[in-house]
């Protein structure tokens, strides 16, 4: 096995039971995650679907589910500009209970040489892991994707 | 996020930021190399940027490997910069460093 790529820690003021739901429920990943909803049966095997605004975002398939400690999934870039270009990573997310609070880690590897994907990754999960901290602890995703922003005024 | 304002007043503990920047997922031993730093002085520094959730360990086999983790000081920033100044900040930081490199 080679060392994971990236290594993201926050930690959440709530259950594993309730940090596990956002992270595969439909409506919970539209609100913290920029408006891409993921969609999957969630059994091991299974296609995970990432959709916004209609187009597809994200797919890859379910590789581990041990709610509410263990949750991974290929990840395959989709959209703009990588378009499907690159083979998967893997992403792997461990929850932790840890006293009134739970520690997610997310580790994120799998990328190939030079990898396009692992360059926007690397703005992304920060960004994903600090709303959905957001969300869950005070029901409010506050943050706002600078990516998408600089995109929907240069197209209004 | 006391303890990673506390975490980061400190140059070594940047400079060990800064390796794990260029070289993610180094261990003790790799991030000792061409420091002027005792070992027992960088393990310290670890165990205070660990605390302060700025760096994140995973023990792979007998090592441990350690991983900067921006999660922290991406709050930080959210809790100051607002959504629209970050564009106007990122062209000006741009431009420092545009003009910087030139001279």
């Amino acid at each position: 096995m080679s060392k994971p790529t990236f290594v993201y820690v926050t930690y959440i003021a709530s259950t594993p039971e309730k940090v596990f739901k956002a992270l595969t429920d439909k409506e919970a990943t539209a609100k913290f995650w920029f408006g891409n909803a993921a969609t999957s049966d969630w059994k091991v095997g299974s296609p995970i679907q990432f959709h916004r605004e209609g187009k597809l975002i994200l797919q890859g398939k379910i590789l581990e589910n041990d709610p509410p400690r263990r949750l991974s999934y290929t990840f395959h870039s989709m959209h703009e500009p990588h378009n499907g270009k690159e083979p998967p990573s893997r992403v792997v997310m461990e929850l932790e209970k840890q006293k009134d609070q739970v520690k997610l880690v997310v580790t994120h590897d799998d990328f190939i040489e030079g990898s396009k994907v692992f360059e926007s990754i690397s703005n992304g999960w920060p960004l994903v892991l600090s709303s959905l901290k957001s969300y869950v602890e005070l029901n409010r995703a506050v943050l706002h994707a600078p990516w998408y922003e600089q995109k929907d005024a240069a197209a209004s | 996020m006391d303890l990673v304002f506390k975490a980061l007043a400190d140059a070594s503990r940047r400079e060990l930021l800064d390796r794990l920047r260029a070289d993610n997922g180094q261990t003790l031993n790799e991030l000792c190399v061409r420091l002027d730093m005792t070992r027992q002085a960088v393990s310290k520094h670890l165990g205070i940027l660990e605390e302060a959730n700025l760096i994140a360990a995973v023990k792979q086999g007998r090592e441990k490997l350690h991983y900067l983790n921006p999660v922290p000081i991406h709050d930080i920033a959210e809790r100051w910069i607002g959504k629209f100044e970050r564009q106007r900040l990122q062209a000006l930081s741009e431009l420092k460093k545009g003009l910087e490199e030139k001279s």
